[in-house]
């Protein structure tokens, strides 16, 4: 079983075309699962980064955790993150100072083929005068169950943010989920 | 390495009459994601909601959340044939709607289709609502509805494609 899958930048390619939204690379999980996606390598090129993704669980639940961590930071009390949440019969806000970045992704006791949808944007990830701040558009739709999701999310760290992780709690990632990486010019 | 164009228009339509319905036909399968941006007014308050594919049945559901300017809601629908882009905010004749809406992976042949949105109505309220479409095919036609009345001259829709390495 495949267990951690990473997105790396290859070397020696031609340039890219000047554009303001560029495609930085794209992770898309295969058969078996996979128990993180990551990216690294991360240019500090851009002004903002932007993911794209499409995400499940293989973990017995109606949804899980899906945790974003930067730069191999595991220490938990280095992020925080408010979100405000739709569960379909209440809305809700919750978060934690000193807990880790995530979305909710559905599990198996979720409708199959349901995959969450995710837009996060990081602000400023290569500034190294400022904490780094995430903002978190996600959801999922089950037909009776499902979650919409707003996060707001820091990393209380002034480093250049060169590498972004995704692990989901007690389980896999999915076959055909998949990560896109984008870089967006100042 | 990064590609060169990633995020491109592929079709806008400016309303020059009030319709009932908008459509995007024909839509190329050759991007990752699609992500349309709306900017309506209605002859009467009225909600803007999807077809796909042209799929008329009960394969949509939808969850949403949305803010009136008092309360916090949260609400679902299940089985819909109006799958609602959002369930407070509306098209008014005073004041625009508007709404961008995130179609994830809208060609890959798998999954079920996840659809995100984020909606605005300086009259009704603002929000957020995922969408499913229980189809693994991949999505090739829009088409924007409404609950009752029409969508007002000047409403702009426009369509964008974005290309993953």
């Amino acid at each position: 079983m495949l267990n951690v899958i990473s997105g790396l930048l290859s070397g020696g390619a031609a340039p890219a075309a000047a554009t303001s939204y560029e495609s930085i690379a794209t992770v898309t999980v295969g058969a078996g699962g996979s128990s993180s996606v990551s990216f690294s390598s991360i240019p500090s090129t851009y002004k903002h980064l932007q993911i794209r993704a499409l995400s499940r669980t293989d973990r017995a639940v109606t949804y899980t955790s899906n945790i974003i961590r930067f730069n191999s930071d595991t220490t938990n009390s280095n992020y925080s993150q408010h979100e405000l949440t739709g569960s379909g019969s209440a809305a809700s806000a919750g978060g934690g100072a000193n807990s880790p970045i995530y979305t909710l992704i559905p599990g198996t006791s979720t409708t199959s083929n349901v995959f969450e949808g995710e837009v996060i944007e990081i602000l400023d990830y290569a500034d190294t005068n400022k904490y780094k701040t995430v903002r978190i558009l996600s959801g999922y739709d089950g037909n009776g169950s499902g979650q919409i999701f707003f996060g707001s999310g820091s990393w209380r760290n002034t480093a250049a943010i060169s590498s972004i992780s995704f692990t989901a709690t007690s389980g896999n990632i999915v076959q055909y989920s998949s990560f896109a990486l984008y870089g967006i010019k100042g | 390495m990064a590609a060169g164009a990633t995020y491109t228009p592929i079709a806008t339509t400016t309303l020059a009459s009030a319709q009932s319905q908008v459509d995007f036909t024909s839509i190329s399968a050759s991007y990752t994601d699609l992500v349309l941006v709306m900017n309506t007014k209605g002859s009467t308050t009225n909600y803007p909601f999807l077809q796909l594919n042209g799929a008329t049945g009960t394969s949509y559901s939808t969850t949403t959340i949305t803010g009136s300017g008092t309360t916090a809601t949260s609400v679902r629908q299940s089985n819909t044939v109006n799958p609602y882009i959002s369930s407070d905010a509306a098209n008014t004749t005073g004041f625009e709607f508007n709404a961008i809406l995130h179609f994830q992976n809208y060609s890959n042949t798998t999954t079920y289709k996840t659809v995100l949105v984020r909606a605005n109505s300086a009259s009704t309220g603002t929000g957020a609502t995922v969408l499913m479409y229980r189809s693994t095919s991949a999505i090739d036609t829009i088409t924007f509805k409404l609950n009752t009345g029409t969508y007002s001259i000047g409403s702009t829709f426009t369509l964008y494609g974005i290309v993953a390495a």
